[in-house]
């Protein structure tokens, strides 16, 4: 499989307003890691809803995973997000369950047994250093806690893709490099994975795409360390005619 | 920080439960969920549950109130009795076989022969003119067998079993007392089809109040909708703890019918064996039969799993996250 995520000419705007997404192109290669850039408002987040099927293009063709999108059917839906972890601008963390049971809910979903949701939470939560939180509601935790929380509950169920929205926003310079390490190890075992930020700073000098969204159109506008970057990442980043 | 596993790693593959515990946990995780959200608010559910109760204990008392109806009916039929009036023509022989082959048919408890002497005697007796048939010339009386049926048999055979009694050559005339009895029992059946009528309305009634409840659960509920959702739980797996709510609804429904249907019985029992006495019919008040609370608890259980999901099919489809 070449792609998993391959736009072609996606088009998307909200009621009458401006087309937020023009005819919009990119692919993200099997096993690669990506980041994607552009002012507030450019519509990120709203390119990675398409990708979740959290809303559907009105022109344009999505394939993710293999799967072209528009064929999916709605009771197919919850089963192509399982294979998904998605991090969200506002974590989604539901407030009247700890944290532990928050970040179980996609193993318990699919069914894992007690003991084997207990090591891999565990494993989640220290992976984003809240080991000591588990039995904390999400409202008394802070905004840097909650975001960490809803990228343990992405992470844990080992999606193959993983899209995150805005994951450092909330986080001081130090969590945030080290969430980035997260989504570097994952990438490394090959969880392809696609990030929106507008952290410039503390990505610009990775060694992955990143790719620039503005006025509805998408360009690669920085490379890292290109050397150093895998193999996927050093392919032309428009998808093809 | 831990490094993140390979997400192939041989672990998951293994610790994969089977189908059947895989299911049962399911399960059981939602009763969880359910009772949780149901003992949050307690009056709330008891309320909804108590009206559940309400609207199932009145086809239920309808019902045990026709089964003491059917008893008294039945009791009764054991005091009803035919006398067949025989011709003149048949002798005295002839008419004690007829009454020993009338006792001996199925259906027939007893026959007793009275000939024309003992009638008369019998009728001295009892109606104190007895100097003035003596003037008589001849005795008027007609001979009689009184035929008994058998009480256990059913209603409509017995009916069968005294008109054909009358048909017979040697009997002039039959007067048969059940045509009141008759009556009682058509009515009975009357009744009880309109509790069948009003028992499905009712039912209808218990699946919109349990489908409204459950409504507004889901409403409560929504943001976790939606946040399940987001993470792929299929439709069943969200939908499986209002099931159970509205089992749980149900169950208590018809706890609380059985035990309004078992007070009113214990506040009408005084008068009903008064009652009894006055018609010579068993004493004793016959409660809940076992098969109506089973057809309770069974149309609880069904109506409340009905009005759940009905209601989640329909709600579930208008929650998606944005
Ligand atoms: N549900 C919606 N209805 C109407 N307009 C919307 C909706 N969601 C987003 N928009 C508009 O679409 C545009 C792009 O929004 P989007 O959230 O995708 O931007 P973004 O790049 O993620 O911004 P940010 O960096 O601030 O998160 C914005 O102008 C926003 O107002
Ligand atoms: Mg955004």
């Amino acid at each position: 499989m070449a792609d998993i995520v391959f736009f072609h000419r996606v088009s998307q705007r909200y009621g009458e307003g401006p087309e937020i997404l023009r005819e919009v192109s990119f692919r993200l290669g099997d096993g690669e890691m990506m980041f994607l850039t552009g002012p507030s408002g450019a519509g990120k987040s709203t390119l990675l809803k398409l990708i979740g099927l959290l809303a559907r293009p009105q022109a344009g063709q999505i394939a993710v995973l293999g799967q072209n999108i528009g064929q999916i059917r709605r009771s197919r839906i919850p089963a192509f997000r399982r294979q998904i972890g998605m991090i969200f601008q506002n974590p989604s963390l539901l407030a009247d369950r700890t944290v532990f049971e928050n970040v179980a809910l996609p193993l318990v979903i699919r069914g894992h047994s007690g003991a084997d949701i207990g090591r891999r939470v565990r494993g989640a939560l220290d992976a984003v250093g809240l080991l000591s939180k588990e039995k904390a509601l999400p409202p008394t935790l802070s905004g840097g806690e909650q975001q960490r929380v809803g990228i343990a509950r992405a992470v844990v169920a080992k999606p193959k893709l993983l899209l995150a929205d805005e994951p450092t926003g909330n986080l001081d310079p130090q969590m945030a490099r080290e969430v980035m390490q997260l989504f570097m190890r994952f990438n490394e075992v090959g969880v392809s994975v696609l990030v929106a930020t507008h952290a410039l700073g503390l990505i610009q000098r990775l060694p992955y795409r990143i790719e620039h969204l503005e006025h509805g159109h998408i360009d690669a506008i920085a490379r890292g360390d290109a050397e150093a970057a895998p193999a996927a990442a050093q392919e032309n980043s428009l998808g093809h005619g | 920080m831990v490094t993140a596993k390979s997400p192939q790693s041989a672990a998951q593959v293994a610790t994969q439960p089977s189908w059947l515990s895989r299911t049962l946990q399911d399960h059981s995780r939602a009763l969880n969920a359910s009772l949780t959200q149901l003992m949050r608010k307690p009056i709330a559910t008891l309320l909804t549950a108590f009206v559940i109760g309400l609207t199932l204990a009145l086809p239920a008392g309808l019902d045990t109130v026709l089964r003491n109806l059917d008893v008294v009916g039945d009791s009764l039929q054991g005091s009803m009795r035919a006398s067949l009036f025989l011709k003149d023509s048949v002798d005295a022989d002839r008419a004690q076989e007829l009454s020993r082959s009338l006792g001996k048919r199925p259906g027939v408890a007893n026959a007793r022969y009275i000939s024309r002497e003992q009638a008369l005697e019998e009728f001295k007796q009892h109606s104190g003119f007895g100097e003035a048939l003596d003037l008589l010339k001849d005795n008027p009386l007609p001979a009689v067998i009184v035929v008994t049926p058998d009480h256990h048999a059913p209603q409509a055979q017995t009916s069968a079993l005294l008109k054909e009694l009358s048909n017979l050559p040697e009997v002039e005339q039959a007067q048969l007392d059940e045509k009141w009895l008759q009556r009682l029992y058509a009515i009975l059946d009357l009744v009880q089809r309109a509790v069948l009528v009003i028992a499905a309305a009712l039912a209808l009634a218990v699946v919109i109040v349990i489908a409204n409840t459950i409504r507004l659960d889901i409403e409560r509920h929504r943001e976790e909708i939606e946040v399940m959702k987001l993470i792929g739980a299929p439709d069943g797996f969200i939908r499986r703890p209002f099931l159970y709510t509205g089992l749980g609804y149900g169950l208590v429904g018809a706890l609380l019918a059985c035990a309004m249907v078992a007070g009113a019985g214990m506040l009408l029992a005084p008068p009903a064996h008064e009652l009894a006495g006055l018609y010579d019919a068993e004493p004793a008040l016959r409660g809940l039969a076992p098969e109506a609370v089973l057809a309770v608890f069974g149309a609880a259980l069904v109506l409340g799993w009905l009005g759940a999901f009905w209601t989640v099919s329909r709600h579930l489809h208008q929650i998606e996250p944005d």
